[in-house]
């Protein structure tokens, strides 16, 4: 049993640590957030360079990295300083399918990808989907040499700055059929293809994407026909475990804000903190602290295990309750000042709680979970 | 033991109903239903329709030209309002200013604000908070030095709720430095437009721009602004906040974002079944339910024995904590109910300028989770509430 980061994680961790709280302040953070984009591209190549994408992939498709407890190392820490750059669009989710899937024209995105140069968005989510992976309606249909795709995806997020949409659809079955789903590589210019843009609660940025007639050639296809759901069942276990991380991340960073604050401000001539009532407030936040992060221990630990989906359902429903109540008690604990914008806490607040909203909340795991117990 | 209302409650009620039909606009209560603002042209506007019918002074005593309405029927008319998803009526001037002036205020203060207030010509904010001086109001900082006939007021206010709008702000000042915290501070009414007053705003973290900083740089305010006596402010202070905390439970507005999350439910599906019909979120709506039926019953408890002349007294601190908790947790639900699609962040939404993305009904609920926490920080936090109720409780 070793329960210690690796040497190379360590210094993963540390040298990721170190150049966000140098980088990534506050201001700088909340200026990218009201940018039109919705990101930083310098920051953005400076993570590139330092290997963070490359730790997140394996030797085998050109990282360093790639188990979960590689994801787990960035996505604290990219949690912890409240990162809004789409790591999990472009790297977790989009190169994730290429990596697991492609072929070798295909293959060499994902070069492009570790190197800073490409941005990706999954386009899965409809409007009528909600977290259920399997529902599909947008349709894919062979003509000629051609397929021509049809539908609405939802939500979908980075979709602007991408160059490419990995775009489920139908091929066969039912709305909720696991069979008949396949991934098309999409051209973010395809001529068909539209975006409603906007900016998401907390930062960064997703568009309504139209597909309307778009025509791509059947090489656009990534993976078999029609064998696109347990691919895609596999990337987003892998998202379940970076957003796990990244939430348990910002938890820890809005315990340290309410630790300093209930030790600094003072209310009838005393620092809050000496009141019991915030206190032992303060000290259940540090005990799910410690039960988020065994959480994200276990998620990450297990990915390649067969008891990975259960695992992983645990841990995304224990922070979904554990984060919640952790965001709103640091708020509360806070006062005022942690309802205004510009103050770090209100940020990673809307971080932790806003991650119930992929790929399931406290309930949607916790319904997974019941289900893959009784298997 | 009767739990329903007498005839006469119910043909009141009859009567409020029947007004809000008639005379709230269709396009304002749709707003406010979907959770978007209606800004100060809709909120004027909702206060000289009731002020048309003389309904906008409703807790005031008649010798004002108020309805006087007993507890019982506040309780109606509030409930009913939201229920109809009519705007809440903006508290500052009618509910919070005018019962002190009614109470401390000179005949010349009575009878040149009151009706302003009713008319609307002047928007009132409360500048009670400072930086330093939260839940410990009393060790507020802001100076008002007496200058012949003036006061001349230096500090700083915060957390001024819709002070952008405002013609003029009720403050606590402190007028006597050496005395004991409480004994030297007085009531000065103060025209925002004097020099010197300097407002900015604070956006809040759903993106509002809903409170503000005002800071005061040598202004000079006439001596006949200030209220009753000097260095007695902290007393009508108190006052103020006993009457900032009726309605405090806040049923109607949890009833109506019950109900909404309910539509809500009934129209999203989960797993290809309408989400009202899944078990985890089913549960979640019944809890609050429940909750919130006995806290309707114990609120209807306490006015009834307010109607009968007896003042509540930590029964208000009980209400304002659980009250909030319930709202708090109908916004979490309300959340929750919309999955991916709470995710756009629609502050254009709220102010009603752009297209909704996805449902309508979904643009709005996380900016107002968000924003709802608000609800058991300001007017006596939730800890401040349960410190009254042990204090009194156990003679602490
Ligand atoms: C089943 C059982 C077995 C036990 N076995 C042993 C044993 O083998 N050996 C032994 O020595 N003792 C034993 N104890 C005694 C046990 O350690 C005491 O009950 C315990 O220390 C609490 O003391 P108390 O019962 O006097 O309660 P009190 O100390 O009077 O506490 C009463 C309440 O006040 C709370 N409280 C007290 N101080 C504070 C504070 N500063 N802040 C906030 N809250 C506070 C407590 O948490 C508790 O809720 C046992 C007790 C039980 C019930
Ligand atoms: C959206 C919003 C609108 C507002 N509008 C107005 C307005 O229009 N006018 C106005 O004057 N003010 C307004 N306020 C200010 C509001 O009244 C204060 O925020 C409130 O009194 C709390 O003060 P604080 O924010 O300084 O927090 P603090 O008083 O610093 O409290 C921080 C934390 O410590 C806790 N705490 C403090 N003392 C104790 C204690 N003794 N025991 C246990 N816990 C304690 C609090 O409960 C809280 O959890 C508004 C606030 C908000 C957020």
């Amino acid at each position: 049993m070793d329960f210690n980061l690796t040497e190379e994680r360590q210094m993963l961790q540390d040298t990721l640590r170190r150049f966000l709280s140098e980088r990534y302040t506050t201001t700088e953070r909340n200026a990218i957030i009201d940018s039109d984009t919705g990101l930083s591209a310098e920051i953005w190549g400076e993570l590139a360079e330092l290997g963070v994408i490359g730790a997140l992939f394996t030797e085998d498709q050109g990282g360093f990295g790639g188990a979960g407890y590689d994801i787990s190392t960035v996505f604290e820490e990219l949690g912890r300083a409240g990162v809004v750059e789409p790591f999990l669009d472009t790297v977790i989710l989009g190169g994730g399918l290429i990596a697991a899937l492609g072929n070798d024209t295909q293959h060499s995105l994902v070069e492009e990808v570790i190197g800073g140069g490409l941005h990706l968005a999954l386009a899965h989510g409809e409007p009528a989907s909600r977290y259920d992976l399997s529902r599909v309606e947008t349709t894919a249909k062979v003509d000629g040499d051609d397929i021509v795709l049809e539908g609405r995806k939802a939500v979908v997020i980075n979709a602007e700055a991408a160059g490419y949409l990995i775009v489920s659809a139908r091929e066969s079955g039912g709305p909720f059929s696991l069979d008949g789903i396949s991934l098309f590589l999409v051209p973010a210019d395809a001529s068909g293809l539209t975006m409603q843009g906007y900016p998401m609660m907390s930062g960064g940025r997703a568009a309504e994407v139209t597909l309307d007639n778009v025509r791509v050639p059947a090489s656009a296809r990534l993976g078999a026909e029609g064998a696109g759901f347990q691919a895609l069942t596999d990337v987003v276990a892998r998202a379940n475990v970076a957003l796990a991380a990244e939430a348990m991340g910002a938890m820890e960073s809005a315990t340290e804000l309410t630790r300093e604050y209930l030790m600094t401000r003072k209310q009838f001539g005393r620092p809050i903190g000496t009141f019991q009532a915030l206190a032992h407030r303060f000290s259940d936040l540090l005990i799910e602290l410690e039960q988020a992060r065994s959480a994200v221990t276990n998620a990450a630990g297990h990915l390649d295990s067969d008891d990975r989906d259960r695992q992983i359902a645990a841990a995304r429903n224990l922070i979904a309750r554990t984060g919640r109540l952790v965001a709103e008690e640091a708020i509360q604990m806070h006062g005022g000042i942690a309802m205004t914008q510009e103050y770090e806490l209100a940020h990673i607040a809307k971080r932790i709680v806003m991650t119930d909203h992929r790929f399931g909340d406290a309930d949607y795991h916790l319904e997974r979970f019941i289900g893959l117990s009784a298997a | 033991m009767d739990l329903s209302y007498s005839e006469e409650e119910l043909a009141f009620r009859d009567e409020v109903r029947t007004f809000l039909e008639e005379k709230l606009p269709k396009d304002m209560s749709d707003k406010i239903r979907r959770g978007e603002h209606i800004g100060k042209e809709g909120h004027e506007l909702w206060h000289s329709i009731l002020n048309e019918k003389g309904w906008l002074s409703y807790g005031w005593p008649k010798e004002f030209g108020g309805a006087e309405w007993n507890a019982v029927q506040r309780h109606i008319f509030e409930d009913e309002c939201a229920a109809a998803y009519a705007p809440r009526i903006v508290p500052f001037g009618l509910s919070m200013l005018a019962p002190v002036l009614q109470k401390f205020g000179s005949k010349e203060q009575q009878d040149h604000y009151l009706p302003r207030i009713l008319d609307g010509t002047d928007w009132w904010c409360q500048g009670y908070s400072e930086p330093g001086a939260g839940s410990d109001l009393a060790s507020l900082k802001t100076r008002a030095v007496r200058d012949g006939d003036h006061y001349v007021v230096n500090g700083q206010k915060s957390w001024t709720t819709l002070g952008q709008y405002a013609d003029w702000i009720f403050c606590l000042v402190r007028t006597d430095p050496e005395a004991k915290q409480q004994e030297g501070i007085s009531f000065l009414l103060i025209d925002m437009n004097t020099p010197g007053i300097e407002v900015r705003p604070i956006v809040l973290l759903d993106g509002t721009p809903e409170v503000n900083e005002v800071f005061f740089d040598n202004v000079r305010v006439p001596v006949e602004n200030l209220v009753g006596e000097e260095n007695k402010g902290w007393t009508y202070a108190k006052y103020l906040l006993t009457h900032e905390r009726t309605g405090i439970a806040g049923v109607g507005f949890s009833r109506a974002g019950l109900d909404a999350v309910k539509r809500v439910a009934r129209q999203e599906s989960a797993n290809g079944r309408p989400l009202i019909e899944n078990p985890h979120f089913a549960a979640r709506m019944a809890q609050v339910e429940i909750d919130l039926m006995a806290m309707s019953t114990t609120n209807l408890r306490i006015i009834s024995q307010a109607a009968a002349g007896q003042a509540p007294g930590v029964e208000s601190s009980m209400l304002k904590v659980k009250g909030t908790i319930i709202r708090q947790e109908i916004n979490d639900l309300a959340r929750r109910a919309v999955g991916p699609y709470a995710m756009p962040f629609a502050s254009e939404a709220v102010e009603g300028d752009n297209d909704p993305i996805g449902p309508d009904y979904a643009g709005p609920v996380a900016a107002q989770y968000f924003n709802n926490r608000k609800l058991s920080i300001f007017g006596g936090s939730n800890e401040i509430q349960r410190g009254i109720i042990a204090k009194v409780k156990m003679g602490g």
